[in-house]
């Protein structure tokens, strides 16, 4: 009962900050599940995260996943819902003043701020995963090859994440 | 009698909930890294309930708001159509199947997540995983509009949360208040121009 209020609560909270989606708040769903609550070691945290890559659907998902390690299916519910539920309510609130809101001066100022603190939490999140997983050369490589491939081609993101799971299974990252 | 008032757009059809929730299904289902471009595609090109502008005007408003951008523009598209029951069975219909499969891998994780092979397939999957998050990281930071003035704000960030370990909402608060004073002032300097 505690537990599914703390997971509610705290992912509740970080749906407020997490400008950019689930992919910008990664270092604090770590910061909540591996050192503030220690609901997992930090190689936990980071298969769960690859579990979420390769899993299709929104990239919330790793917040479920997190919620189904440390409670199963309820965990994953409250902690689903927590993430969802306050920007939820806030669009359907303002849904009806969006039209006034458009030529308002600080909605374009808040939109335009907004970005690029995005872009660095986005990047810093990328960053600090590639970082955990602690990679060798080969894995660097890697890491270099999916973003040059995803940033020049159109190729389907799911034909890298076999490749890595493939590449994985050869122990040579 | 007076004259049917014109609307701006016309479009196809209107959904009822169940349309919704099955269509929403089927975004959150075939979205791998990334469901926004199939929410587009069932919204505005295979049902056609939205115009390719107001699809735009409805993201604009999730993108505005922080948290799940997928989950938001189900929730929008909902409340425009069918009210409080619309958003539940959008927001219903993308995460319900998600939902499942990541119980199912969960707990196939929880049993089997030992065994070194899932191990190392995992550790592969999580490097490009990391990568993709860059390649979106930095295909938003081609976007940024004004680049030179805002791309330091961005670094900024990026270096006080990889490299000095502040915390991320202060940085994000604290950050945005900046980078959104900013952005007001330099509209203002433009109105006034």
């Amino acid at each position: 009962m505690i537990l599914l209020a703390e997971l509610f609560i705290s992912f509740f909270l970080v749906a407020f900050v997490s400008f950019g989606g689930a992919s910008a708040v990664i270092p604090e769903l770590f910061r909540i599940a591996v050192i503030e609550h220690a609901w997992m070691d930090a190689r936990t945290f980071t298969e769960l995260f690859a579990i979420a890559q390769a899993a299709p659907g929104p990239n919330v998902l790793i917040v479920t996943l997190i919620g189904q390690h440390v409670d199963g299916w309820q965990g994953a519910f409250w902690a689903t819902l927590g993430m969802c539920l306050p920007m939820s309510l806030l669009v359907g609130l303002l849904f009806k003043h969006w039209d006034k809101l458009q030529h308002w001066r600080g909605r374009a100022a808040i939109q335009l701020g907004v970005a690029p603190m995005a872009v660095g939490l986005v990047l810093a999140s990328g960053t600090l995963i590639a970082r955990s997983a602690e990679p060798g050369v080969l894995g660097l490589l890697l890491l270099v090859l999916t973003i040059a491939v995803n940033l020049k081609t159109k190729l389907h993101p799911l034909w890298l994440i076999l490749l890595g799971g493939v590449l994985g299974l050869t122990g040579l990252l | 009698m007076p004259a049917p008032q014109i609307l701006e757009s016309v479009t196809k059809s209107t959904p009822t909930p169940a349309a919704l929730f099955f269509g929403f299904s089927r975004v959150g289902l075939s979205g791998f890294g990334g469901v926004l471009p199939w929410a587009r595609r069932l919204l505005v090109e295979t049902e056609g309930w939205l115009t390719a502008e107001e699809f735009n005007v409805l993201l604009g408003l999730c993108q505005f708001l922080p948290g799940p951008n997928v989950v938001n523009l189900a929730v929008a598209v909902g409340v425009r159509f069918c009210g409080w029951r619309g958003a539940v069975a959008g927001a219903l219909g993308l995460m319900l199947g998600p939902f499942l499969i990541a119980l199912v891998l969960g707990l196939l994780y929880d049993r089997y997540g030992e065994l070194p092979a899932i191990q190392s397939m995992l550790h592969g999957i999580t490097l490009v995983g990391a990568g993709l998050i860059i390649a979106t990281g930095l295909r938003m930071g081609l976007n940024v509009k004004n680049r030179w003035v805002y791309w330091p704000f961005a670094a900024a960030a990026f270096v006080g949360i990889t490299l000095l370990h502040w915390p991320l909402p202060a940085v994000m608060l604290g950050g945005a208040a900046l980078t959104i004073a900013l952005s007001w002032y330099r509209l203002s300097q433009e109105a006034k121009a």
